[in-house]
């Protein structure tokens, strides 16, 4: 196990603890850009979509892993950034800048709705937030000049710089903008979290009372949180968009918005890498399921295609399993797992003992 | 005569949202957890009441089958808190959202592979018939369910008052520590609102088959609505409860009537979130300031 021994502040909240970590990360970026020449097309559509969950993950794990929010309704979210880029887009705008501008539309929009429902707390936000996402469906059938109502919106190829990049047409060109962006999101995030912003994040997640004491305006930076929550959120429901090819009101469902949430509770909340973890298992479970099926079928004669809904109850239990046996989820795991290697013989059995808590009612604020 | 007509149609439904609303609020009220398979619990009491009772099934009586529905589902309830909500008492309330939510894709799967996925309804002695008073028709389902609910708002009432374990339920809802200080088994009082609960709900469900067909998949939006009801008399408040609920109800058939279509859906929706923003604490709040 290495030490480190800092001498300075800045050291203590730099990005990359030494090089090591920093050629490891170097690493994972080169095989992921040289992804598209090792793997089939088909495999690489699905690392697509993993990518656009890793940033919608990112976007909830904001809210829900560092401001302590629960939000059950970011697929709402998810589809104003799609139907706001492609309209944006529709009126003539190129990609580059219609990303953005959805982008910041969806933000400012989650940081309008957030106002009013921020001054609610804990599970009365999340039953809003899933009231909000039911409503979409229909909402998005009203608007039909902007979402194109019943039938949908097609998404338009996107062209940079007299390079046209298309989903089906060039798979390559697609993964890497898709891989950009998660870098980009990816650096943002990390740089957020050790600023004094990200800290008065952690603050408000921590205690909204000590917060306050601290001189945090906790409603300025719940709206804030929101508000960035839904920006990232936005880009992810774009991105999904071009992925899909046609998006219309039965793509954002409120299963979508569970998903969501149960994706950044696999990955481990309040870390970046669960983020990661738990688009890998909720964008690949059903291939997984898919090649197990074939195999059982195959070895066993086990014909579990017999029984429809078979991949949202493995991923029932697995959640079962883990918010009872490990709370901090996949990444949590792996860092126990780690943190055992690194003192090899000398780890104690009860050093991630959970300690005891009593609950602390809602109903006295 | 036209509104009358709609009015005793939306109190019909609206009983059957306030019995599930009811189903949450005790188990808010004893655990302050949020239990989102509630929805699912009424789709399963619903399942359980048909498998009792059609003729092809169970072939029991109306009310026999209704009691062996409420009882099975009732323990099903208890096991459930017993071996599986007890293992994170304590935790945080997230943790208790993320499980409750993961339980429903779970009862929803065992539902569809016993039963299907098919709509089925139940048989019930009193299915289509009709009685007409003066200028309106009124279906002696919408009567019964009217008349089922005030009762068992009644024996609730009388339960939580003047029975030994209702005071213990309210005490240790109140406050956990003092409850369990004063000798109260608190997590068993825990596991036992829970299956009172899965009775509540079986009762719905069964109420809810009697009026229309179900499917695994009805639960999901059917709680979200009942959510809504709750949140409207005020999570904690069991008359708020079924008040929201009959609010939801009725203002569900007058959108359904009067609003353009489109419109009718978001109604109940818009009706929570007006009153989450408007009085947070719904219209019985039970939120109160503590004072440092």
């Amino acid at each position: 196990m290495r030490v480190h021994f800092k001498r300075s502040y800045d050291e203590d909240i730099r990005l990359f603890e030494d090089w090591r970590r920093m050629a490891k990360y170097a690493v994972l970026l080169a095989i992921m850009i040289a992804l598209p020449a090792l793997v089939s097309g088909y495999f690489l559509g699905e690392v697509t979509l993993v990518l656009i969950y890793c940033i919608a993950g990112m976007g909830l794990m904001v809210l829900a892993g560092h401001t302590g929010q629960i939000s059950l309704g970011h697929a709402a979210f998810m589809a104003i950034g799609a139907f706001s880029n492609l309209w944006f887009m529709d009126q003539g705008m190129p990609f580059l800048i219609a990303l953005p501008l959805s982008a910041i539309f969806t933000g400012v929009v989650g940081a309008i709705v957030a106002l009013p429902i921020l001054r609610l707390s804990g599970i009365y936000l999340a039953i809003a937030t899933l009231a909000l996402s039911i409503i979409v469906e229909d909402i998005a059938i009203i608007a039909e000049p902007y979402t194109g109502g019943v039938v949908g919106v097609f998404a338009p190829p996107i062209e940079f710089f007299g390079t046209m990049v298309d989903r089906y047409g060039t798979p390559n060109l697609f993964y890497w903008m898709c891989l950009a962006l998660v870098v980009l999101v990816t650096l943002g995030y990390a740089n957020l979290l050790r600023s004094a912003t990200g800290r008065s994040f952690l603050a408000v997640r921590d205690s909204e009372v000590s917060a306050r004491a601290l001189g945090v305006n906790v409603t300025r930076t719940k709206a804030l949180a929101f508000g960035l929550s839904c920006g990232v959120t936005g880009i992810a429901g774009a991105l999904y968009a071009h992925f899909v090819q046609v998006v219309n009101y039965e793509s954002f469902l409120v299963l979508l918005s569970i998903n969501l949430l149960l994706l950044v509770v696999i990955g481990g909340l309040g870390s970046i890498h669960g983020a990661f973890f738990g688009a890998i298992v909720v964008g690949l479970l059903p291939q997984g399921l898919s090649i197990l099926r074939d195999f059982l079928q195959g070895t066993v004669g086990l014909d579990i295609s017999a029984y429809p809904g078979l991949d949202t109850m493995v991923f029932a239990v697995i959640i079962i399993g883990m918010v009872i046996y490990e709370p901090l989820g996949l990444y949590g795991f792996y860092m126990k797992v780690k943190t055992q290697w690194q003192l090899f013989p000398l780890a104690r059995r009860d050093m991630f003992r959970r300690s005891k808590s009593y609950l602390k009612t809602e109903r006295l604020r | 005569m036209d509104a009358l007509q709609l009015l005793i149609g939306g109190v019909a439904n609206g009983c059957i949202y306030g019995l599930v609303a009811l189903g949450f609020v005790l188990i808010y009220k004893a655990s302050e957890a949020v239990n989102f398979a509630q929805g699912d619990m009424l789709m399963f009491g619903a399942f359980l009441g048909i498998a009792f009772i059609n003729e092809d099934r169970g072939d029991l009586p109306f009310l026999l089958g209704l009691v062996a529905a409420s009882l099975c589902l009732g323990l099903i309830a208890y096991a459930l808190d017993r071996f599986v909500l007890r293992a994170i008492f304590g935790q945080p309330q997230f943790a208790m959202v993320v499980l409750t939510i993961a339980l429903g894709f779970v009862l929803r799967f065992v539902a569809g592979t016993i039963w299907g996925y098919d709509p089925v309804s139940l048989e019930t002695p009193f299915a289509g018939e009709i009685l007409s008073l003066g200028g309106l028709t009124l279906a002696v389902a919408d009567l019964l369910i009217i008349l089922a609910t005030c009762g068992l708002t009644f024996v609730l009432w009388l339960f939580f008052g003047r029975t030994r374990l209702g005071v213990a339920m309210q005490a240790s809802s109140q406050n956990q520590m003092a409850a369990y200080y004063m000798g109260i088994p608190v997590k068993r009082v825990n596991s036992i609102v829970w299956g009172l609960s899965g009775v509540v709900s079986a009762i719905a469900g069964v109420l809810f088959a009697a009026k229309g067909a179900v499917e695994p998949s009805v639960g999901l939006l059917f709680g979200i609505k009942a959510f809504a009801a709750a949140v409207i008399g005020g999570f904690g408040s069991l008359p708020g409860a079924l008040l929201g609920g009959l609010l939801i109800g009725v203002i569900e058939q007058f959108a359904a009537r009067y609003a353009p279509s489109g419109y009718s859906q978001i109604a109940p929706y818009a009706l929570m979130l007006l009153v989450l923003i408007l009085r947070p604490g719904g219209l019985f709040a039970q939120i109160a300031q503590k004072k440092v």
